[in-house]
This record gives C-alpha cells, sequence and structure tokens, in this order.
C-alpha cells in the first residue's frame, strides 16, 4: 500500500504510534550488536518465557542503542501512566524478578538506573508524557532521571533521536515519530535549490571526517552535468574505535533511507548506493529490511508520494578494506574493482561513479538531513558553534568509566566529556590523552583538556574530528606502542598504489617497532619527522596524506616517553614487551595460586600461602598472571 | 578440503538470486561464493568472470585486495579478533595469543584439522565491550585470556579430538 | 585558452590539458615514471608532484598528470618542499629497486648519492608504476594481468600466477616498462614470457625464416582489422 497523501502518512503513524504506547506494558531489549554481544538474546527468549508462564500481559520489543553501552544487556519498562524505566545489566537469571515485581505494577529498584517520564518528536516539535497519575510512581521517582544522570546530561540526541525507542524494523514507528515529514515537505512545500539552501544555512558538515559544507557539496552535485546522479551513503565506517554509524543503522535506518530521499530530490540523483562494510552484518539486515518497507511504502521507486520523482536505493558491500572509506575508493569498489584511489580533481560532485556527478556522505550526515529539513536550518545552527554547528556522536570508549556514545553539541569541551558524561577515567587511574580521529587523528594530551571540541579546535591542537572515535588513555597507555598501532594498522590497509604510502608508511613503522622493541637510536624521531613531510604532503589520498598525524601528535606532546624508549630503553607506561619485565611482589602474593594456573610457560613456583616467584626466563609476557591477580601481587616494571 | 565441492549450478543459483537482476555487483557475487565455500575456488571465479564478462584478472586482483576473501579453504570456524583501538589498548593482541596458543597455531592461521581459521579484523565496531572477539555470528564481549578455552570448547565435538 | 603561471612563467595552455601537459608544450622538465601520452593519468609515483598555491588550503602539493591546468593557477615545479618530497620518494624507492637504472639516474638528477634507508629483501626490478597493466587494458585491450594484492604485498601477475588464457604475446608490456622488469624472451620457435609464466610458439617469417610472430598476436590484430572494415 503505498503512501501518497498526509492523510497516508498520518494513518500509518497511527499504527506505529499503537505499537510505541500500547495498552499493555511495553518490555524492550536493546538488541543492537553491543546488546546481543552481551547477552540480550538470552534476556529476550526468558523474558518471552516469563512472561507466558507468569500470565503477565505485557508486549516484548526489540530496540536499538539504548544509549548506556557499558549497562548492557539493557531492558527498558513502559507501562501505561507511568514513567520509562531502564534496568542494566540484566541477565536471564534476573529476569523472573522484573517480571514479578512489573506484575505487581513495581520495580526492581536495585537494577533500575534510568527513568524517562516522557519523550520528544523532534521532528514535529512536540513533547509526550508518560505520566497519567502520579501518586503512583513514588518508588519510581527514587530512579534518577535521564537528564539529571552524568551520562545523559549534556547530550542532545538529534541523529540518535529514535534508538532505543523505536522498533527499528518498523517504518510504522518510525513514521510515528514524525518520519517522512521532512521528505513530504520537501517534496511537497519545497524546490531542490531550496532544500540546499536550508542545509547550507544549517552549517551541517561532513561527519565522516573532513567536514566539508554539506551544502555546498550538494550544490556541486546539482550544478554538474551528467545523465544519470548518483548518492552514496558511506557506511564504511572504518576507523577503530568508531561505532555510531553502526548504532544508527541498527537502531534507525529509516533515518538514513528519509535523508538520502531528500538529497536525492535536491540533487536531481536517480540512484543511491548504501556502502555498507561487510564487519555490520546487522546493519546490513536492517538496511534490507529498510529499504523493502520503503518501497512498499512507494517512498522509494517511482513517482514518489505522487512528486514524479523517481529515487531507487540498492546496497553494497564492503569486503574488508579501511581504505574503501575513501570516497574514490569506494566508488571503485561499487564498480567491482579493487578499493584504489584515484587523484583528485575530478571530484566526485563532477565526475564520480561510472563517471557520472555523484554525491557522497557519511550516515550520520544523512541522519542530520530530515531533521534540518522539518525544523530549518536556522534551528540546527542556533546548536554548536560558530563553525561547527549541530551535534556529534561520539563513541567514547578506551579506559573510561562509562564506555557509550555520546550524542553532544558541537563546542562542549574535553573535560565535560571526559569527567561528565564519561564519568572519569577507569579504576581510579590517571587522564593521559585521547585519541580522536581514528587513525587520521592525534593524541590531545590532559593539559589540553579544557579544549573545546569543534573541527577547528581539533585541527589547531594537530588532530582531527574524524568520525567521532574517542579513545581515552590512561597512565598505563604507552603512546609510542599507540603510534606503532596506527602505523601496522595503516600499513596493512594501505592500497599500496603510491609510493609515499605504501613504502613510507612501511618505513615509519619499521623505525617505531624498532624503538619499542629497544632498538631505538638518536636520529629516529627526527627521520620519523622528515618522512611525515613527503607521507602527508606527497600521498594519493587521505589515508596517506593523514597516516602521520599520530606520530606527529605524539612526538609534539609526548617526546619524553619516546626518549626514554632510545636513550633508556625504557617503556614508562609499562606495555613494550621487550621493554619490560613481571614479578611477583611478595609482600602482596598471599600465595593463592592463580597466576600459577594460567601461567602458559610454568614459569611461577611456590608454595601454597607462601609468596610466589616468577622466573623471567621462561616468561613470554603474556599477562595471564597480571590478570587474574586480585592482590596486585603481580608488578611490571 | 574438496575443492570438487564446487559446481556450476551454484554460480547459477546465485545469480539468479540476486536481488538487483541483471544488475549484478561482483563482489557482492563473490562474496556469497566465499561464504558457501569459505574459500574462492579457482574454477569458480573463472566461471564468474566469463558469465559476467569481466577480465579474470579484474576478478583476481578483486579476490586478492579484500581481506573478506581467501583463494585457500578456510577452517569451519572463524576467529576474528578485534584489534581495534579500544580493543587494543585493553590488551586484544594478548587475547590474540592466547587463542593462537590454545590451538596451536605458530604460524599460518588455520589449524590443521580446519576446524579454526583466526584472523585479525580492525574493528568489529563494539569498542565499548573490549577487547572482543567474533566467532561465526557469535560475539564475545570483555573476554579475558582466562575465559577462551571455555569458549573455544564450544565449538568443538563434545567427544573432543 | 587558459593562462596559468609555472615558475613564474606565463603559460598559455588549452582548456582540459593537465599541468604537466601545459608544461610539457612549454618545455618546462618535471619528472614522471608512471606516466605515458597514450595511457589515462594513474597518480602513483608522485613524482611528478608541483606546488600549487590554493585559495582555500594554502600552498599544496599536487600531481601534475592529473591536476588539471587552471585559469590564473600559480604552479612551482622545483619549489623546496617539492624537491624535498621529490628526493625522499626516490630514496625510498631506491631501497626498494637498487638495481633499477631509470630510479638510478631519477636519483642522480635530484642529487641524491643513496638512499639512507636499508634495502629491503631481494632486488627488485618493479616499481609498480601499472603502465604495463594500464596498456594492457586500455590499448589492447585482453587485459592479461592486474595488480594483486595491496600494500607492499602488491605485484603485478597474470591470474592466478600462472600463464594468462588470454595473453596475446605482443609485447607491449615490455615496450612500455621503464625499468626492463619485464622480459619477453625468443629462442628459436619458443617466445618466452617469464614473468607472466607465459610460453608462445612464433611462427617464421616466410621472407627471413625468423621466428616473431606469435599467432595469439596475428588472431588479436585480425579481430581489430575485421572490426575496422566498413560492414
Amino acid at each position: 500500500m503505498r503512501i501518497l497523501t498526509l492523510r497516508d502518512l498520518e494513518m500509518a503513524g497511527a499504527r506505529g504510534t499503537a505499537a510505541l504506547y500500547p495498552s499493555q506494558t511495553k518490555i524492550m531489549v536493546g538488541m543492537a550488536t553491543c546488546g546481543l554481544a552481551s547477552g540480550a538474546q538470552e534476556v529476550y527468549d526468558a523474558l518471552l518465557n516469563e512472561v507466558s508462564r507468569q500470565g503477565v500481559d505485557a508486549v516484548i520489543r526489540q530496540v536499538g542503542c539504548i544509549g548506556w553501552c557499558c549497562k548492557e544487556p539493557l531492558v527498558d519498562v513502559l507501562s501505561p501512566g507511568k514513567p520509562r524505566i531502564t534496568y542494566g545489566e540484566i541477565t536471564a537469571k534476573r529476569v523472573p524478578k522484573i517480571v514479578e515485581a512489573l506484575a505487581q505494577g513495581e520495580i526492581v529498584k536495585e537494577w533500575a538506573i534510568g527513568r524517562l517520564d516522557g519523550d520528544e518528536n523532534l521532528i514535529e516539535g512536540t513533547k509526550r508524557s508518560y505520566l497519567a497519575d502520579d501518586a503512583q510512581v513514588q518508588v519510581m521517582n527514587q530512579v534518577p532521571l535521564y537528564k539529571e544522570i552524568d551520562l545523559f546530561k549534556d547530550q542532545v540526541r538529534i541523529v540518535m533521536r529514535n534508538c532505543g525507542i523505536i522498533d527499528p524494523r518498523s517504518i510504522d514507528e518510525y513514521i510515528a515519530r514524525g518520519g517522512y515529514l521532512a521528505l513530504y515537505k520537501a517534496l511537497n512545500e519545497m524546490s531542490p535549490e531550496e532544500v540546499i539552501e536550508e542545509i547550507t544555512r544549517s552549517g551541517l558538515r561532513g561527519r565522516g571526517g573532513a567536514g566539508f559544507p554539506t551544502g555546498l557539496k550538494w550544490k556541486f552535485t546539482r550544478q554538474s552535468k551528467g545523465d544519470t546522479k548518483y548518492i552514496i551513503c558511506n557506511a564504511d565506517e572504518g576507523d577503530p574505535g568508531a561505532y555510531m554509524d553502526r548504532s544508527v543503522l541498527e537502531g534507525d535506518p529509516h533515518t538514513v533511507i528519509e535523508g538520502m530521499i531528500i538529497g536525492a530530490y535536491a540533487i536531481g540523483a536517480s540512484e543511491g548506493y548504501i556502502y555498507v562494510r561487510a564487519e555490520y552484518p546487522l546493519a546490513i539486515e536492517m538496511l534490507t529490511i529498510a529499504i523493502q518497507q520503503a518501497e512498499e511504502y512507494g517512498l522509494l521507486g517511482q513517482n514518489i508520494l505522487g512528486s514524479g520523482m523517481d529515487f531507487q536505493i540498492k546496497l553494497s558491500m564492503g569486503a574488508g578494506a579501511f581504505v574503501c572509506g575513501e570516497e574514490t575508493a569506494l566508488m571503485a569498489s561499487i564498480e567491482g574493482r579493487a578499493g584504489e584511489p584515484r587523484p583528485r580533481p575530478p571530484f566526485p560532485a563532477q565526475s564520480g561513479l561510472w563517471g557520472q556527478p555523484t554525491n557522497i556522505n557519511n550516515v550520520e550526515t544523512w541522519a542530520n538531513v530530515p531533521v534540518i529539513v522539518a525544523r530549518g536550518g536556522d534551528w540546527y545552527a542556533r546548536i554548536g558553534t560558530e563553525t561547527s554547528k549541530g551535534t556529534k556522536v561520539f563513541s567514547l570508549v578506551g579506559k573510561i568509566t562509562n564506555n557509550s556514545l555520546i550524542e553532544v553539541p558541537m563546542g562542549i569541551t574535553l573535560r565535560q566529556i571526559i569527567y561528565g558524561a564519561g564519568g572519569g577515567i577507569a579504576d581510579g587511574r590517571e587522564f593521559k590523552a585521547v585519541q580522536t580521529g581514528g587513525p587520521s587523528g592525534g593524541c590531545i594530551p590532559a593539559e589540553l583538556i579544557d579544549l573545546p571540541v569543534d573541527y577547528e579546535q581539533l585541527t589547531q591542537a594537530g588532530s582531527i574530528m574524524g568520525s567521532g572515535g574517542m579513545i581515552v588513555l590512561d597512565d598505563r597507555t604507552c603512546m609510542v606502542d599507540l603510534a606503532k598501532y596506527f602505523f601496522t594498522f595503516l600499513k596493512g590497509e594501505s592500497c599500496g598504489k603510491c609510493i609515499p604510502c605504501r613504502l613510507g608508511i612501511n618505513r615509519m613503522q619499521k623505525i617505531l617497532t624498532d624503538i619499542t622493541e629497544g632498538r631505538g637510536k638518536e636520529g629516529d624521531i627526527e627521520l620519523l619527522e622528515q618522512l611525515a613531510v613527503t607521507v602527508k604532503g606527497a600521498s594519493l589520498c587521505g589515508l596517506g596524506q593523514t597516516a602521520p598525524n599520530p606520530v606527529l601528535t605524539t612526538i609534539r606532546y609526548f617526546r619524553d616517553e619516546f626518549e626514554a624508549h632510545i636513550k633508556e630503553k625504557r617503556c614508562p607506561a609499562g606495555v613494550c614487551r621487550e621493554l619490560i619485565e613481571y614479578s611477583i611482589d611478595a609482600e602482596k602474593c598471599t600465595g593463592c595460586g592463580r597466576c600459577v594456573r594460567v601461567c602458559p610457560q610454568e614459569a611461577i613456583v611456590g608454595e601454597k600461602k607462601k609468596p610466589h616467584v616468577l622466573d623471567p626466563a621462561l616468561c613470554i609476557k603474556c599477562g595471564a598472571c597480571y590478570e587474574v591477580c586480585k592482590f596486585g601481587a603481580v608488578v611490571l616494571s | 578440503m574438496d575443492a570438487s565441492d564446487f559446481s556450476v549450478s551454484d554460480i547459477e543459483d546465485i545469480l539468479g538470486h540476486h536481488p538487483y537482476g541483471s544488475d549484478v555487483s561482483l563482489i557482492a557475487v563473490m562474496e556469497e561464493l566465499q561464504a558457501r565455500y569459505r574459500y574462492l575456488p579457482q574454477d569458480a571465479l573463472i566461471l564468474l568472470s566469463e558469465r559476467l564478462g569481466v577480465p579474470l584478472s579484474q576478478v583476481y586482483s578483486v579476490a586478492t585486495f579484500y581481506n573478506v576473501f581467501s583463494l585457500v579453504p578456510r577452517g569451519e570456524h572463524l576467529i576474528s579478533v578485534c584489534l581495534g583501538t579500544a580493543c587494543h589498548v585493553k590488551g586484544g593482541d594478548k587475547i590474540l595469543d592466547k587463542i593462537r596458543r590454545e590451538l596451536n597455531l605458530e604460524s599460518g592461521d588455520t589449524t590443521e584439522d580446519y576446524r579454526f581459521t583466526v584472523e585479525e579484523v580492525r574493528c568489529l565496531g563494539c569498542c565499548s565491550l573490549s577487547p572482543v572477539v567474533r566467532i561465526d555470528n557469535d560475539t564475545y564481549a570483555h573476554l579475558t585470556q582466562e575465559r577462551v578455552p571455555k569458549v573455544l570448547k564450544k565449538y568443538q565435538p563434545a567427544t573432543g579430538e | 585558452m587558459i593562462t596559468l603561471t609555472i615558475d613564474d612563467q606565463k603559460v598559455v595552455a588549452e582548456e582540459g590539458m593537465t599541468i604537466l601537459e601545459a608544461a610539457r608544450e612549454h618545455g618546462i622538465y618535471i619528472p614522471t615514471l608512471c606516466y605515458h601520452e597514450a595511457l589515462k593519468p594513474y597518480g602513483a609515483c608522485r613524482l611528478c608532484i608541483v606546488e600549487f598555491a590554493d585559495e582555500r588550503r594554502g600552498a599544496r602539493l599536487v600531481s601534475s598528470c592529473s591536476f588539471p591546468a587552471q585559469d590564473g593557477a600559480v604552479i612551482r615545479t622545483n619549489s623546496p618542499l617539492v624537491l624535498e618530497a621529490r628526493r625522499m620518494i626516490i630514496e625510498l624507492l631506491l631501497a626498494d629497486c637498487p638495481d633499477v637504472k631509470a630510479v638510478r639516474e631519477l636519483a642522480d638528477e635530484l642529487g641524491v648519492e643513496k638512499s639512507q634507508f636499508e634495502p629491503e629483501g631481494e632486488g627488485n626490478d618493479c616499481i609498480l608504476c601499472g603502465l604495463c597493466v594500464r596498456a594492457c587494458q586500455e590499448i589492447v585491450g585482453v587485459s592479461a594481468i592486474s595488480l594483486i594484492n595491496r600494500g607492499i604485498e602488491k605485484k603485478v601477475k597474470p591470474p592466478f600466477e600462472i600463464a594468462s588464457s588470454v595473453c596475446i604475446g605482443c609485447g607491449t608490456c615490455v615496450f612500455v616498462c621503464p625499468t626492463g622488469a619485464i622480459t619477453l624472451e625468443d629462442i628459436g620457435r619458443p617466445r618466452l614470457a617469464h614473468e607472466w609464466h607465459s610460453e608462445f610458439q612464433a611462427r617464421p617469417c616466410r621472407v627471413c625464416g625468423d621466428h616473431y610472430l606469435v599467432p595469439e598476436s596475428v588472431s588479436d590484430y585480425q579481430e581489430l582489422l575485421a572490426e575496422e572494415e566498413p560492414s
């Protein structure tokens, strides 16, 4: 059944609303990849069983990323008239108690971590309260409201607006929350030029990393001459440490699709591709379903919403190559070739897929489009800084207490992110630096913690915004090892076409390997800097051009660590295997023997309840003993 | 590993089921072949080149460029150890070493009995759960060296090998 | 017609030309290794880089073989930035391919006596310029060879590293190769393409008796001629 009129959309929306807010209790389980990896399937199955066994009148739904990644598996309960309660770290064993409580109109307070009294429909600018009768919710009021919780206080969820709220497999639920209203508005009330104008006014910049003004890119592509124009969504999220695109695709695929259709209208494109990396099978599944649903509703295909516009989207799969995140390599891959970039100009806007004008944007960029078209560019531009408008989704991971995705306005400081949302450094350790922008970025040291996060500020500090990965490092992270890690990664991912990248990165990686293994020599730092100039300046594509960034920032801010490795053959953080030694502190060792059991080399000996001894000659430095010791008796020197 | 597992009708089957009809993507078809046989048989690639009208040299260059493809048979279970930045910083390389030791893999990535192939990936996108390892369709979060033997046992037959 | 400035010299060029083409027409020398006028620009060797004064991004290096000549552009072919990068590229290449004459000559030209890097592995003659692959694809049209693998493992080979079923033994790859890394050896009747693991049986010339005509090439030329005939 095709959607042609506003009335049709409203009817689908009504169905969605009924599903979102049913008359009985709705239990939601976060079942994106993180949830599933933490055991959400077992929890979901247990819930189905228990609800049936206890004869409770409740429906159980699957939702995407609820946003509290470190507390997975997450189970949310929404009873009519009551606040939505989030339960964290739920196992199948805990399910019966939750269902029992629910049957009695109560909650299990010790597992309840958050409460929502209502939600917001960002597209229509309306709010909905969940509450009917205040008196009944006293116990629930003891559960902290999301907006009072550090992790969520500063967040503004535009891109993630539907994640964790809708079932990503339900187009009706997407429509219930204002979905496809922006498309309707664009096709019926705006000209393509007006759409581009709105995007330009919003100040939206490419969220994939380069930060190129989106409106400008659309304008160039619209102005280019070609028989067929293409739209591409770059879902090849290859930066290690970044998973925001995956979460959007798994939790709310239609926001990307709607964004692309609006973009196709603005640019005059008739075909679109979503290039998804092979490592994201669930995202591929969600997109396949969503595209099919959109086609069934006539929102994709011919004569969309009766406007005469034709547009179809195909899925194209990556096959395990980081370089295919680079736009010309990505297009080569869609064309069925090896992912070798080519020189630009010509830019894809002039000559892209099969030589035709092509507009490529990242997942997060597309996800912003419906909201901007619905609420207006000026509304969007009020968020963020002078040069960097809107919000950014960051993956805050590493040595931080709250490992999670966060969506915050541009301009928020690193301090607010790390000590606010992040909850500070994990295990009470010391904050050392944060790596941003993945292998193309750099590290920002602790002394720059008050840096506001936007495109220009990060670039000036020597790093880049990149796709939004923020890897927090503590005093136990070796910055030299990290620089080597990035070069090892890039060496394996370089397509090998151009000399500076293929041969230059190889040499830089070798030098860093020598340094981390105790073979560093005087002049190594200078040689790295010298090579960096050529690799940065002369490489064909962005991979090579940004490859030296991590090592350049670590030399800039942590030169002393380099010098310790080179001159003293010492690793201050205790990481580089050739430069450290494991031993047992006799004063702390209780002789429990756990380490002996896990040692693959039988390098630890000792009598029960007496301090044990580690033989460094046999030790292969696997770290298993360090991992299991509960007394901190295994030390690194 | 019996290379004669490949049959001509399989290619026709894959091409016939392609969602985009005649506008077939070479890489998508190759990924299906890889999934079916756990590697890309030479004959299959030659046939594919003929059917799609794509030079064999291009097919071969694609087969050797991308990580997903293997020209030699892979084990029954694919162990993907994530060595993304978050996993690296939380000791992912130690988990990889532990897995390789458990499976007696000195060099090479596939066990002699073709039960397991171990590969490094960067990254699986589960960064808040690092270190992460994926075996076939199962993802294991917050993995420790201690838990590795138990996890591997799930993929070994009950009677033991 | 457009006007740009190369090394302080005003250069008039046609719309659609690259910086390299414009420079060459005016006798301005820019070194290249992977460029051939009969083939599409590839941009792999990066030796042809020149300094381009970009309004938005400041001075940056671009490959002149592919970058379009733009009206009003200011280009430097030998600035310190350019020379530093070119020298480093040659040093890297020299360490990778120490026995290649063309690389040695370029190094001398750039004033690089020796590479500061340790040579890697055995004497390797292929600089991965891709000219052979591109000629086989764009001019000969059989695509018998391709670039395989990725990164430092990259090399040029026929599929599965065995004799190609489509190679016509024409020797175009030998002709375009700048380093002599590809060899076609005629030993009496057999013609051996060593790097491509192929062997052809050449036919003798009716006049002089030498064996040099490979049947596979002949069929290919015959097909081409047939196509050109008016139907």
